[in-house]
């Protein structure tokens, strides 16, 4: 995926900022990002950054250094979708972000969602109020996996299992938000895009 | 339509037309015979005893004098009324049509009616009422009912179009109207270009709420929706600054005096007048937030401190020569927010109601005016003028839409497509605002006003009826994109994980985006704005305030259903248990919690279907025979499916059971004695109710019907029932249907509004969590019991 050469500048300025210098960041770098810390899924965002599926370098784990290059591949994933692509092209981007996302949730790598993961997010997402407590949190994790259990599964029988949101489950609950326009950032929005992967 | 129009009227309709009728022939006839009399005379005697010196005491007098204008006022805004009630009779027709339409034509009647009566109508409608009285409560409810996180996340975009739009189409209208007029053949020259000028500022003042309603029916999507209705919002305002602006100059100087100081001084005004009106309206909106904090003892005065503190900005900023309009509508929607939390339920309907309420007096009033304006001798038809006013003003509202657009679509994240554009462009419907204007300038000044007002009813008519009718179907021709809001937990999670994420990216990029700012406007409020505006004990005080939503919605529904509880809901009671006695049983603090939790979205909604004429009605009505529908399918399944669970539970510790709800404050030895009640029962029993839960949620209905029917009937089962009682059997009692039916009828999905706004719903769920009270039905203890004795959820507490 290629960006325009302003911001590639732009971006290698900032990832100097952050690195100190050094041509690698490391988790604890992230730390110079004052307003990360009040970010109440901070820890999954920095994790993204390391995760070896989204740098593209296998089917799991997470690296302990990202150079230049990885750091601009996990910035392409928020590059707009660009008005002259074509349907199969937003599709494919689509995809994409998706997929970023589904990481993110799916934290031991394993292809699915389970419930345990579903909790966590929830709770990290709501983490930065004091008065939810952790029941809640769970409580509406609980909810939501029922949801998506019945959107993906439809009828279940009385002896099926649901093990967990699949990527392509987890497809299905997004077709009707259009990701497209929400999760972009606005500095990469220049004509001179290419396409996605 | 028309026709469709007047036959909805209905017959009672046409009885007080006749009664109006009458009234004014007989108010006419008196007229002409008390001219004579002098005023202090009030008393008219009838022929029988006119005869007679003022000796005799008059048996039966008539003094229409003294009552005519509260009397013509009331039976107007009646007309009215009862010209709507027929109007939404008829189901079709608010899709189709704006309600404007319907008022300008009740409004055409009433003139047609007092033209041809001869009477003359009292001089309700002068500059100094309108601006103090019919504006500001119009203006109030619009800022009042506008949802403010759209509004506020496309604000750059609003504040441009609506700001630079008015500009754009107030001096191009009045300039190019200014040519025109110097075209010798048409008889225009005496119109300065002042005048056009201000012809064009008040013409430009567009009413497009009348189409916002058309827009609901056909779902168009939120960004839309929100530029239309910001537009609305803050063009009155602008164009009443412009006009006075224009005013100020006209009465100044000649136009040849007017020098290019006075100009840049209207500029400087401009910008001055709109940003301390905004100003002054946050002043008195967080003035209004802290008082009401103190009102919990005396909540019956809570709605006129909300009136009264936005009128008081309304005036102190016309006081000031600033903008009212903006001020009322800045503090409407500082003192939304902290007021929201702070006024009890009952207060907080009574306001709702009573600005919508006034709103709708106020334009009633005015389109009534239009009409009596309509029909009558004072006007001055010139054919170029009008034509070209029309003209110009859809051509300046399309150049003003596209360029504007054009260059704010560079900037937003998801630009407005052409389509989007055309809709917007076709949606500029003049109204009530612009016709008060017109009519209100100053004669002494606009030697031609006549003209003027001719031209504004000419295309305040146009652009009602042809364009208000025709958008409709224009959006659903150009299939704009709609709006797809289901109500779904994940998408509500996911969409709250896109901010963040969205924001951290940003964080690490090192860029600003309006994300930070929301962001950071939140911890601010939430750090010292909240502390100080809104009432102590935050968590447990809104949970009473939700408690007591909720709970006049049960009562409605349970009477509706016709199972009646046996205990009342003693709201005083519950304060004082709130505050803090230790003397609540644990089965109330999870009951309160459990009904809480399922509850809360319903309260929470997000208001986006924003209707001038209408609140959003209640739908109790429609649950309640949910409720019993969904009974009866329940029992059928339950009788039919067999037992396992759903959720495949690989280790222990993940508890598949959907339903671990929230508990607090432990006290094990009532739920072991709850457990116990329940373990005698058949171990199939209790498989039932995650499969309906199934079952349902294969169904998927509207959500917002959820939450009312878990309420309801458990309460019953509750109180001071045995254990046996509970059981989840086939029995042909009430009861147990009703136990069975609510079972099934749980859902998870109301959880998901509370996580709508993170903080606030945040205090929800908190308040869930700490939730305490009494006589709550705790519709999910049974089943959560049941969980409870199975799931290892128990052993932890």
């Amino acid at each position: 995926m290629l960006i325009s050469s302003d911001q590639i500048e732009q971006l290698h300025r900032r990832f100097k900022q952050l690195s100190g210098d050094q041509p690698t960041i490391r988790k604890e770098n992230f730390n110079n990002v004052p307003d990360l810390d009040l970010n109440p899924i901070r820890s999954k965002i920095i994790r993204a950054f390391f995760d070896n599926r989204n740098l593209r370098k296998g089917p799991s784990g997470v690296a302990d250094e990202i150079n230049f290059e990885d750091f601009l591949t996990i910035m392409s994933y928020f590059r707009p979708i660009d008005i002259t692509m074509d349907e199969e092209q937003v599709q494919l981007c689509r995809k994409e972000k998706l997929r970023f996302l589904f990481h993110m949730y799916d934290s031991d790598s394993d292809g699915r969602i389970t419930l345990e993961e579903y909790r966590n997010v929830v709770e990290e997402l709501l983490s930065g109020n004091p008065h939810i407590e952790k029941e809640s949190a769970r409580s509406i994790a609980d909810g939501a996996m029922m949801e998506a259990a019945s959107v993906c599964v439809g009828q279940m029988e009385p002896d099926q299992v649901y093990e967990g949101i699949t990527f392509d489950d987890f497809l299905k609950i997004w077709q009707g938000i259009d990701i497209e326009t929400k999760m972009h950032v606005r500095f990469l929005n220049v004509e001179a895009m290419a396409l996605c992967h | 339509m028309g026709f469709q129009v007047f036959v909805a009227f209905g017959p009672w309709n046409l009885l007080l037309l006749l009664v109006a009728l009458e009234c004014s022939e007989a108010s006419s006839d008196l007229n002409e015979s008390t001219n004579s009399t002098t005023r202090h005379e009030p008393n008219v005697q009838f022929a029988a005893a006119s005869s007679e010196p003022d000796e005799n005491i008059p048996v039966f007098v008539l003094d229409y004098d003294y009552v005519q204008i509260p009397y013509e006022v009331t039976l107007w805004i009646l007309l009215a009324s009862l010209a709507k009630i027929g109007f939404h009779l008829y189901r079709r027709l608010p899709g189709l049509m704006p309600e404007s339409c319907l008022l300008i034509i009740v409004g055409a009647l009433v003139g047609a009616i007092i033209f041809g009566t001869d009477h003359k109508s009292p001089p309700v409608m002068d500059s100094s009422i309108y601006f103090l009285y019919l504006l500001p409560p119009i203006v109030l409810e619009s800022g009042y009912f506008m949802p403010t996180r759209p509004f506020f996340e496309n604000i750059g975009s609003i504040l441009w179009w609506a700001g630079l739009g008015a500009l754009i189409n107030a001096f191009g209208i009045g300039l190019s109207l200014y040519l025109i007029c110097q075209i010798k053949a048409f008889g225009l020259s005496d119109v300065n270009l002042l005048q056009n000028l201000l012809f064009g500022s008040l013409i430009s003042a567009v009413d497009p709420v009348a189409v916002l309603a058309v827009f609901e029916e056909a779902r168009v999507n939120e960004p839309l929706y929100m530029m239309i209705f910001g537009e609305a919002l803050l063009n009155d305002g602008i164009s009443v600054v412009l006009y006075n602006i224009l005013i100020a100059f006209t009465k100044m100087h000649k136009f040849e005096d007017i020098e290019p100081v006075d100009i840049l001084a209207g500029c400087a005004r401009f910008v001055i007048v709109g940003v301390g009106g905004v100003f002054f309206g946050i002043i008195f909106g967080f003035i209004s937030a802290f008082i009401t904090r103190f009102t919990q003892n005396i909540s019956a005065i809570e709605p006129l401190i909300v009136f009264m503190f936005s009128y008081l900005s309304y005036l102190v900023a016309e006081t000031l020569y600033l903008s009212g309009i903006l001020a009322i509508t800045a503090c409407a929607v500082t003192m939304k927010k902290y007021v929201e939390e702070n006024v009890s339920q009952t207060s907080y309907t009574t306001i709702k109601y009573f600005m919508k309420m006034l709103s709708s007096v106020s334009e009633t009033l005015i389109f009534i005016f239009m009409g009596v304006s309509t029909v009558g001798k004072n006007h001055e038809w010139n054919w170029a003028f009008i034509c070209f006013t029309l003209v110009f003003c859809q051509v300046w509202r399309a150049i003003s839409v596209f360029a504007l657009f054009y260059v704010s679509n560079q900037f937003r994240t998801s630009p407005f497509s052409i389509k989007d554009q055309c809709i917007i462009f076709y949606s500029g419907v003049r109204g009530a605002g612009s016709f008060s204007l017109a009519f209100l300038l100053p004669l002494s000044l606009f030697p031609r006003k006549k003209m003027f007002v001719t031209a504004t009813l000419v295309v305040i008519y146009f652009t009602v009826f042809i364009q208000g009718i025709t958008i409709g179907p224009l959006v659903r021709y150009l299939d704009v994109k709609k709006t797809n809001k289901k109500e779904s937990i994940n998408e509500e999670l996911h969409i709250r994980l896109m901010d963040h994420l969205k924001a951290g990216i940003e964080d690490v990029c090192g860029q600003w985006s309006h994300y930070q700012v929301r962001d950071k406007f939140k911890k601010f409020d939430h750090r010292y704005l909240r502390k100080i505006l809104i009432r102590k004990n935050l968590p447990k005080s809104s949970i009473v305030s939700l408690y007591k939503k909720l709970e006049m919605k049960q009562a409605i529904e349970m009477v509706e259903t016709g199972i009646l509880s046996s205990t009342a809901f003693s709201v005083p009671q519950l304060a004082q248990r709130i505050q803090g006695t230790k003397r609540l049983s644990p089965e109330d603090v999870e009951s309160m919690r459990d009904l809480l939790t399922h509850n809360m979205y319903q309260v929470r909604q997000r208001t986006l279907s924003y209707n001038k004429y209408n609140l959003k009605p209640q739908t109790s009505e429609k649950q309640a025979k949910e409720i019993l529908i969904r009974r009866q399918n329940t029992l059928r399944e339950s009788m039919r499916k067999g037992h396992s669970l759903p959720w495949g539970e690989p280790a222990g510790a993940k508890n598949i059971r959907y339903l671990s709800f929230p508990y607090g404050h432990p006290q094990p030895a009532s739920r072991h004695r709850r457990v116990a009640e329940f373990t005698d029962n058949d171990s199939s029993d209790s498989e039932l109710p995650s499969i309906m839960f199934k079952e349902h949620s294969q169904r998927d209905l509207p959500q917002e019907r959820y939450p009312t029917q878990e309420i309801i009937p458990m309460k019953s089962l509750y109180r001071g029932r045995k254990p046996t009682n509970f059981r989840y059997q086939r029995n042909t009692s009430q009861e147990e249907h009703v136990g069975q039916g609510r079972r099934a009828a749980l859902r998870p999905k109301p959880l998901f509004r509370a996580v709508d706004e993170e903080y606030e719903s945040g205090e929800e769920s908190a308040e869930e969590a700490s939730a305490i009270g009494p006589g709550w039905p705790p519709e999910h203890r049974p089943s959560r019991e049941h969980h409870k004795s199975h799931s290892p959820l128990l052993r932890r507490k």
